[in-house]
């Protein structure tokens, strides 16, 4: 979120996703909605692309999970094979566990990693606020003013049917601090 | 449904809240000056904690010989403390993972806490096998990691080398899905009082957090395929745990009843101590309205089912007995039910199988102090069913010649009391530093959800409605 934003920010559930709709609908461009809980159906609202995050998920458990069969099968029966209790060298059944822990490890640990670089999550990282309350009770709708054919008028009769509790016009800097 | 009964839904939330009283409730118990009650539990829990570092000091520099652990009954203190709290964890993942991919909404109220009390048990977990290695610092061992001795790798055939894969992975997920469901709610606590020394702390700790809907969207994602992982893997690591036990050839453990059987017992168990610790937070932490009666009525429904699964199990164990024709096998549970040790496993079966039936009564699960009592009761029965399991099986093997006695050491009962200390000192440090409710899906589940919001189908993951009263009711009208 950064450069010409118009910040919008309304008190309920409701007017915040009637709001994202009207505002799709007319096609302004949504800068970004910022709730302080997951808002069921703003993703069709905002219309978002699916997640790619399963695929993520998927791969890299995948990759988990292959490595560490080849390398329990090398480990155990190429590099130094040891006869424990007459088992075959491959015996393939036992390493199953270990596979799928690994397999679960690598992907919800890389899941998470993914998610936290797309989103750009880092500790201690700092992003711009539109309004402190969108942590507590508030909802920020946050519209591109500078798009072609936009009518700040126009816009705010369109979200004052809506119940906004204020509609302000700011400029962000990339990479400013938690300018509120 | 027919007869004219009024459906109004009784709210998961109750006192009719506001999501920015969900946040003053929430963040307010953290402003709070700790009640006596919280001071005391502190100084017992930290006495107990510092009690057991003295144990465990003394037993790393002495070596495991101050344990009571003879050449007949090798395993027996640590381990059943190792199952028992490993055991406790799983009712965390389960309220946190199982139940929200089961669309459980009352969840929310209880699963910050239930996630933390996993982490705080695997920690205690975890202490005993490493003690028991006799040599901690050598730990690494366990990791087949290339060494000068060959390489030597670890047997990955050993179920104790699938165990330190089970654990750690265990330990990792559910660490990393506490942290993911509390950052929103760390952002919250950041920006409740700008400038101070604490909305700093939770500022670098909450990522960055802004509320917007792009990163929301994938946080649901990623929520979901936590849960999906966590899942499956809190059943693996039980029946990892069962099978350290199983593979071997002892009478009364060499059975393929053993994963389902301790994966019941973990999450009857956990059940049990969710419900100790929630009614104590409730109390404490005076979380009424977001822990209500519905709450605990619901947790008390799966303590009965799941001490129904252990007490099939306790059945079909001896009729497995009785049937298989082998005398070891009969003896051994001969031996549990009327030898030395019997007045532990009748402890065991009173306090996992009958008293729990009292929770059939709803006067009994609407009195909370009943069911503090009995979740007690639950606790003791769930350690002894893993003492009996281990030393009444190893003290009566195969040859009488080889049959031994066992009786833990000072040493032995400090360290385990030490364990105690060491949970409930995180978990009262948790309560008081952290916030205790996941106030952003607790805002979530504020309004009953309704039917006439299309939105509302959506596949994001919360949609679909029981509640611990019923089945799908239509919702109160919108305030």
């Amino acid at each position: 979120m950064n450069g010409r934003v118009l910040v919008s920010v309304f008190k309920s559930e409701d007017d915040i996703l009637q709001a994202t709709k009207a505002a799709r609908k007319e096609g302004l461009e949504i800068v970004d909605v910022f709730t302080p809980y997951a808002i069921h159906g703003m993703d069709r609202a905002m219309g978002l692309p699916p997640s790619r995050l399963p695929w993520v998920c998927f791969l890299l458990g995948l990759f988990g999970g292959l490595t560490m069969a080849i390398f329990q099968y090398w480990a155990s029966a190429v590099d130094w094979p040891i006869n424990v209790g007459g088992k075959p060298w491959h015996s393939w059944a036992a390493f199953v566990p270990v596979i799928f822990e690994v397999t679960v490890l690598c992907g919800g640990v890389g899941t998470v990693l993914f998610f936290l670089f797309w989103a750009g999550l880092r500790p201690g990282g700092q992003s711009p606020m539109s309004d402190l309350r969108v942590t507590d009770d508030r909802f920020a709708l946050v519209l591109r003013p500078t798009s072609p054919g936009f009518n700040r008028a126009a816009v705010e009769r369109l979200l004052s049917g809506f119940h906004p509790v204020s509609i302000e016009e700011r400029t962000i800097a990339a990479g400013a601090g938690k300018a509120a | 449904m027919a007869n004219g009964v009024a459906l109004v839904r009784v709210p998961l939330i109750g006192g009719n809240k506001s999501a920015a009283d969900v946040t003053r409730d929430v963040v307010g118990a953290l402003d709070a000056r700790p009640s006596a009650l919280w001071w005391g539990g502190l100084a017992l829990s930290g006495s107990a904690l510092t009690l057991g570092m003295i144990a465990i000091g003394y037993q790393m520099a002495t070596g495991i010989g101050t344990w009571g652990l003879n050449r007949t009954v090798g395993w027996a203190f640590d381990i059943t403390n190792f199952v028992f709290w490993i055991g406790i964890g799983h009712a965390g993942t389960l309220l946190s993972a199982l139940l929200f991919l089961l669309r459980q909404r009352w969840r929310t109220s209880v699963n910050r806490a239930a996630e933390a009390m996993t982490l705080f048990a695997v920690m205690c977990a975890g202490l005993f096998p490493l003690i028991h290695m006799g040599r901690p610092w050598m730990f690494f061992w366990m990791l087949p990691y290339p060494n000068d001795r060959g390489s030597l790798w670890v047997n990955f055939r050993s179920p104790l080398v699938w165990d330190f894969f089970a654990i750690s992975t265990y330990f990792t997920i559910s660490a990393i899905f506490w942290y993911v469901g509390l950052i929103p709610d760390l952002a919250t606590v950041r920006d409740r009082e700008p400038g101070t020394t604490r909305s700093k702390i939770f500022g670098f700790l909450s990522l960055g957090w802004t509320g917007s809907f792009r990163t929301w969207h994938r946080y649901e994602v990623v929520y979901l395929l936590l849960a999906a992982l966590g899942t499956p893997l809190v059943l693996s690591v039980h029946t990892i745990v069962s099978t350290d036990f199983a593979t071997a050839v002892v009478p009364g453990w060499h059975t393929t009843i053993f994963p389902p059987y301790f994966v019941a017992g973990a999450i009857f168990s956990g059940m049990a101590m969710v419900l100790t610790l929630m009614l104590v937070a409730r109390k404490t932490m005076r979380l009424e309205h977001y822990i209500t009666d519905q709450h605990i009525d619901a947790m008390c429904s799966l303590v009965i089912l799941t001490s129904g699964l252990v007490g099939l199990a306790y059945g079909t164990e001896f009729f497995i007995a009785y049937y298989s024709g082998s005398p070891y096998e009969q003896f051994a549970f001969y031996n549990r039910a009327l030898g030395p040790l019997a007045w532990g496993y009748w402890i065991m079966v009173s306090c996992n199988v009958l008293i729990p039936q009292l929770f059939w009564l709803r006067s009994v699960r609407r009195n909370l102090i009943v069911v503090f009592i009995i979740s007690i009761f639950i606790n003791v029965g769930m350690w002894f069913e893993r003492f009996i399991i281990i030393v009444a099986s190893l003290q009566r093997e195969y040859l009488p010649s080889a049959w031994s006695d066992y009786a833990p050491t000072t040493i032995e009962v400090v360290t385990f009391i030490g364990t105690l200390g060491l949970f409930f000192t995180m978990f009262l440090l948790f309560c008081r530093f952290v916030p205790v409710i996941a106030m952003a899906e607790i805002k979530g589940v504020l309004r009953p959800a309704h039917g006439s919001h299309p939105a509302h189908d959506s596949h994001s993951g919360y949609s679909a409605e029981v509640t611990p009263e019923g089945p799908d009711t239509p919702g109160r009208p919108r305030p």
